[in-house]
């Protein structure tokens, strides 16, 4: 067996500092819009009583579920004994905690009162699935730290597989937890499926890989290191699997939801007459996020480009986000079905007048924490790569 | 760490009083219980249980007294429009407790008028899903959110198949006594919770209902008169389906 070397990010120092500054700015301006929300209220948000979680949470949810899809490879490495898979598997745990840090964060700073974190740390109400999720990921953050130093540390390597196979099924377990944050929500159509959850895992796993794909080649390319055809192929393959899988689970949702007739005003809602939602379901989650990607990377010579790869994991992202949005923002706005056989024909407090679906447009304040999350998350990485990173030269 | 289930703890740490039933045993077997609200140095027990009935046949079309009743009541007019606010996005984000909905029944084409509040569900999906426990069912039924505890994630909101509750999206502008509360955190009607703790045995849009379609009482002694009104006429609980016994009831939709 060769030896696997991880060696430092050895990109050039300026780079290194370019790349840090333009984070550090993005986020300094996500952090006055997080000053502004929280001196202000939450009205300067597009949020209401309406549209209760918005585009924080649609970005809070979409890195949490990639976060534990960004493991993938190392759980291939370690769980399923692939030692081409290996050498990547640093990259992918730390990955994985860096995604999870920002997608929680946003949750904190979207918080009515931030301030309370330690109420919530502390007071633990066991009923509700909210309350275990933050259990989950404070163990998913310890987990794969751990697996992280079995991996390094060289002592510690005769522990290696067992953190690897704990740290692979609490994943699925916090994917699962994640998926059932709306799973409980048994009130609105939208949610109320048990398809959710595994759902949720197979587009975790999409995600993930997607986002991994990108940090690793974008990574390789700033410090001039080679990055073998091999392994991009191989990670474009799985790609290739899960979104299919995604967009399986997808038509399986919606086929179920058609057979209940109580769904089908919620149906008709999504795939036909909904507008903006209907629209992202259409071009963002269907066409981008799946079918777009699927045609490239299975393509006899896109397939084989790297940029094209390249492009389908963006195209994933992409299609991800709009996914995560049609799912939270489409399901509320959805008018909960409150009185069969009437209409609401007046309210004051909308409650779906004439069936109409509430509106929500996202403040420039609320996306900016969003992606503040995000840059965040970029944030952590390079800083933790100039430690540790790995070489699939040495496997291959 | 703590964890906290849903009975009436939190009052008994507000109250830090003697804890009194105010059902009393008399001999095994045999309980007295007493019909009115307990006092404010009583802890609240499940002898009595708070309920609502409305009359839709009563509730007149474009009548807004109740409504007007509880925004008085609890304070809901010290929202003001912040400065630079959108109004039509204010008018999504400003806090209701209460709201009036007119429906028409497809078939028929009748008209119906119905205030729409918290319905004090016996098994409340808000507190099943609130991560510290913030939103709570006292014993006696009412379902209210103790707000130093709520961080305000709205995941109640979300579970709330009423759509009864409010966020509060900005600063007050004064601090009501009878309902102390603040930007970030969750609210919905508590049955004027303040009234009942100091003995009295009515809600304020009771009070306020011209034609009376509001009858309010405890649900557990056969002799109020809501729980006569409920023996008498055929009643509704909305989403029935979902089963969540509510303490609100509707007869004539
Ligand atoms: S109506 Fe809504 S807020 Fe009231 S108890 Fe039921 S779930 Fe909770
Ligand atoms: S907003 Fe407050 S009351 Fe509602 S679930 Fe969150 S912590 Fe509980």
């Amino acid at each position: 067996m060769k030896k696997i070397f991880y060696k430092e990010w050895d990109i050039a120092s300026q780079t290194y500092w370019m790349i840090l500054a333009v984070l550090a700015v993005i986020s300094a301006v996500a952090g006055f819009a997080v000053l502004h929300m929280e001196h202000s209220g939450h009205w300067v948000t597009g949020m209401s009583n309406q549209i209760v979680w918005g585009t924080p949470h649609v970005f809070a949810v979409f890195l949490i579920v990639a976060a534990s899809g960004a493991l993938n490879v190392a759980s291939i490495a370690s769980v399923f004994n692939k030692k081409a898979y290996k050498p990547l598997a640093p990259l992918s745990a730390l990955l994985a905690v860096a995604l999870l840090i920002g997608g929680l964060l946003i949750l904190v700073l979207d918080l009515g009162r931030p301030e309370r974190l330690m109420v919530a740390m502390t007071t633990y109400n066991f009923k509700s699935i909210f309350a275990w999720n933050i259990l989950l990921y404070n163990g998913f953050i310890a987990i794969v730290a751990f697996y992280l130093w079995t991996i390094l540390d060289r002592k510690m390597n005769r522990f290696y597989k067992a953190a690897g196979v704990a740290a692979f099924v609490w994943r699925l377990i916090l994917t699962t937890g994640t998926g059932s944050i709306f799973g409980f929500l048994v009130a609105r159509q939208g949610y109320d499926a048990a398809i959710l959850a595994p759902w949720f895992i197979i587009m975790s796993f999409g995600f993930g890989l997607a986002i991994y794909m990108l940090v690793l080649s974008d990574f390789f390319r700033l410090s001039d290191r080679p990055l073998g055809d091999s392994v991009m192929f191989r990670l474009k393959n799985l790609l290739g699997v899960f979104v299919a899988a995604s967009l399986l689970l997808t038509l399986m949702y919606h086929m179920t939801n058609l057979y209940g007739t109580e769904n089908h005003a919620f149906e008709a809602f999504i795939l036909r007459d909904g507008g903006i939602y209907t629209a992202l379901f259409w071009i963002g989650e269907i066409l981008i996020g799946g079918l777009l990607p699927l045609a490239i990377v299975f393509h006899p010579s896109l397939g084989k480009s790297r940029s094209w790869i390249y492009a389908a994991a963006i195209m994933v992202i992409i299609g991800g986000i709009a996914t995560i949005y049609v799912i939270i923002i489409g399901g509320q706005a959805f008018p909960m079905a409150m009185f069969p056989g009437k209409t609401v024909i007046a309210s004051g407090f909308y409650d779906g007048i004439n069936g109409l679906a509430s509106t929500y447009s996202p403040s420039l304040a609320e996306a900016l924490l969003g992606i503040g999350g995000g840059v965040r998350m970029l944030k952590i990485l390079p800083m933790s790569m100039a430690d540790e990173v790995a070489d699939p030269h040495s496997a291959s | 760490m703590k964890t906290t289930d849903q009975t009436d703890h939190k009052r008994r740490d507000f109250l830090k009083t003697g804890v009194a039933a105010s059902a009393v045993t008399l001999a095994p077997g045999i309980v007295m219980h007493t019909a009115e609200a307990a006092p404010r140095d009583k802890a609240v027990d499940s002898s009595v249980r708070w309920g609502m009935l409305v009359d839709t046949f009563k509730c007149a079309s474009g009548c807004d007294s109740c409504v007007q009743a509880c925004n008085e009541e609890n304070g809901l007019e010290a929202y003001s429009m912040p400065e630079g606010a959108d109004p039509e996005k204010w008018d999504q984000q400003r806090p209701k407790w209460m709201r009036n909905v007119t429906l028409k029944d497809n078939l028929s084409g009748r008209i119906s008028n119905l205030p729409l509040m918290c319905q004090h569900c016996e098994n409340p999906p808000c507190a099943d899903v609130c991560p510290t426990g913030a939103s709570f069912r006292r014993a006696d039924g009412i379902v209210m959110v103790d707000r130093h505890t709520c961080i305000g994630c709205r995941y109640c909101m979300m579970a709330c198949p009423y759509k009864a509750r409010s966020f509060i999206h900005e600063n007050v502008d004064i601090k009501p006594e009878l309902a102390p509360r603040g930007k970030g955190c969750v609210e919905s009607c508590n049955f004027c919770v303040h009234r009942l703790d100091d003995g009295e045995t009515s809600t304020a849009c009771q009070d306020a209902c011209p034609e009376n379609a509001i009858i309010f009482g405890d649900l557990n002694d056969p002799n109020s008169e809501v729980s006569k009104a409920l023996a008498e006429y055929p009643s509704v609980q909305i989403r029935a389906d979902l089963r969540l016994n509510t303490g609100v009831r509707y007869s004539g939709i």
